[in-house]
């Protein structure tokens, strides 16, 4: 079977840096993948590349072995239109750094937004989804407040629920925790361990070694804008072999 | 070491009290300035020569009044209009194609500088520019007045329309796109809403400076709620009390456009202030899901 996500040799150029460097990595249906490294190694640059919210310089970038964003033409990529782009891309779950809820809509109607407008899901199978999401993720009490009255653990367990709605193949984490108080991490990460161990396909960009080594399966470790190392979670964190991997994580540990 | 005053965490504070001088102050101020009040209404009521009689004889007359619907027909025309170029001037204004950007920076360049009631008197004689067209035929003093306002008002509601779509972060679109939304949906879901926040309060200041603009239409002899009043007062020579009789008008719609505004923005501000009372009010509903 094709790897639900495959990038194959990515490269991504702002002005003189080169944010991604020849960047290849395979991810299983079913799969949890860590991405951990210093800051500015390329780490969420790669992740928004996976759904085109940045476009690459080079390389191909497919999901279920359909190209992402672009059409082949000949040698070339071509970029695909955005009624197409926007097609592909509900395949793809995002949670952001910063929430990025919908501060004029309520929760529910955050969860219910993508759903109606995109799916076209009646309403009522919609709002009964929508309202389980949000119990799983321990919110149903708040499906009618606001997100400037939730705290930011709360917010982003919302946009989990948001991006859950959609029933994407893949579940894409950018920092989901970087932005929140330390006793807010937990809530957020406990929700992301149950849809790790529930079997939901995840690409995790994350500064939590702890959760890398609980819930990943696979840990990627960039540096400069590539892959250093990869492998099983145990064996990059506890025996890393690459001396970037050593150094980051007698740092960070 | 003992301690004298009592343990740490128990010193007593005294709470703030307002000065003597202050007090004497909070007094005083509301004192003059309803003195003052009272002083102005007894020289208004005194003064015979605002004639008040008149006022109220012609503040509900026939004229007057479809006077007044002419000024708030063509205030609110002429903002629709103005409103829909302007929403098109500013995703023009926003648009990365640079000869779509430069059309609608001299658009708006254009009719900002230029003053409102040279544009009118300009729009009026447009005919003299192209006689051979015979526009004399439907371009009527209303159509010239709304013509003018709308072209005026669109370069004014272009950048407030261009200021609320840029002031929707990064993030929202970001989101829209990740779920899977057109960029149509995006604009019209996520975008505007949010962006209606900084667009609506001053636009609601431009309707009423809109309102108060109209009145320039006396020039061309559009018989608006001045202009009506200026037709009566000219065969009775009774001015002060025509021009009382007007502007209490002014004052009444703008007083109501105000509180109007202030509605709008509640509305549109939903979400963007923390608000316990509504957590508390429906915290219920989604328990028992």
């Amino acid at each position: 079977m094709t790897p639900i996500v495959r990038a194959a040799h990515v490269t991504k150029r702002y002005g003189d840096h080169l944010a991604l460097d020849d960047v290849s990595l395979d991810v299983e249906r079913g799969e949890v993948v860590c991405v951990i490294g210093p800051s500015g190694a390329g780490k969420s640059t790669f992740l928004r590349c996976i759904n085109r919210l940045e476009t690459i310089d080079s390389g191909t970038i497919e999901l279920d072995g359909e190209l992402i964003g672009y059409r082949r033409m000949g040698d070339v990529l071509r970029p695909l239109p955005q009624r197409l782009l926007a097609a592909q891309r509900r395949k793809l779950g995002m949670v952001f750094q910063g929430f990025n809820l919908f501060p004029h809509l309520t929760v529910l109607e955050n969860v219910l937004e993508a759903p109606l407008r995109v799916i076209g899901t009646p309403r009522a199978v919609a709002v009964a989804a929508a309202e389980r999401l949000l119990q799983h993720v321990g919110l149903a009490d708040k499906s009618a407040s606001y997100p400037a009255d939730l705290s930011g653990g709360q917010q982003q367990r919302v946009a989990i629920a948001r991006a859950l709605a959609m029933q994407p193949e893949v579940m894409l984490f950018d920092e989901p925790t970087s932005a929140l108080d330390p006793e807010l991490v937990g809530e957020v990460l406990a929700v992301m361990r149950q849809l790790a161990e529930g079997g939901t396909t995840m690409v995790v960009v994350t500064h939590e070694i702890a959760f890398a080594r609980e819930a990943a399966d696979r840990v990627v470790f960039m540096a400069d804008g590539q892959i250093v190392e990869v492998g099983p979670a145990e064996a990059v964190l506890a025996h890393p072999t690459h001396p970037r991997t050593i150094a980051f994580l007698e740092a960070v540990l | 070491m003992t301690t004298v005053h009592g343990e740490p965490g128990r010193v007593p504070a005294v709470p703030v009290v307002s000065t003597g001088r202050l007090g004497l102050a909070r007094v005083l101020s509301p004192a003059i300035v309803i003195v003052v009040a009272a002083a102005l209404l007894v020289a208004a009521i005194s003064n015979e020569n605002f004639q008040w009689d008149v006022v109220a004889r012609y503040f509900l007359s026939g004229g007057i009044l479809t006077g007044l619907l002419t000024t708030l027909a063509l205030t609110a025309v002429s903002m629709l209009i103005g409103t829909a170029l302007g929403g098109v001037l500013a995703i023009m204004r926003l648009s990365r194609h640079p000869v779509t950007n430069a059309a609608a920076n001299a658009y708006i360049w254009f009719f900002r500088g230029v003053p409102l009631l040279v544009q009118l008197v300009f729009v009026y004689n447009i005919s003299a520019l192209y006689p051979q067209l015979d526009l004399n035929d439907w371009l009527t003093p209303n159509v010239v007045a709304v013509l003018a306002f709308s072209l005026h008002e669109a370069a004014y509601m272009a950048e407030i329309i261009r200021s609320g779509i840029l002031s929707v972060p990064k993030g929202q679109h970001e989101a829209a796109s990740a779920l899977g939304m057109s960029p149509w949906t995006i604009t019209r879901r996520i975008v505007l809403p949010q962006a209606m926040r900084v667009i609506l309060p001053p636009t609601a200041n431009q309707v009423i400076s809109m309102l108060k603009s109209t009145s320039l239409v006396s020039v061309i002899a559009v018989p608006d709620l001045l202009y009506s009043a200026q037709l009566i007062y000219s065969r009775s020579f009774q001015t002060i009390p025509l021009l009382m009789v007007a502007t209490i008008w002014y004052l009444i719609v703008v007083s109501v456009l105000s509180v109007l505004q202030n509605r709008i923005e509640r509305r549109v501000g939903r979400g963007f202030t923390r608000s316990p009372q509504r957590v508390s009010k429906t915290s219920g509903r989604g328990g028992a899901a």
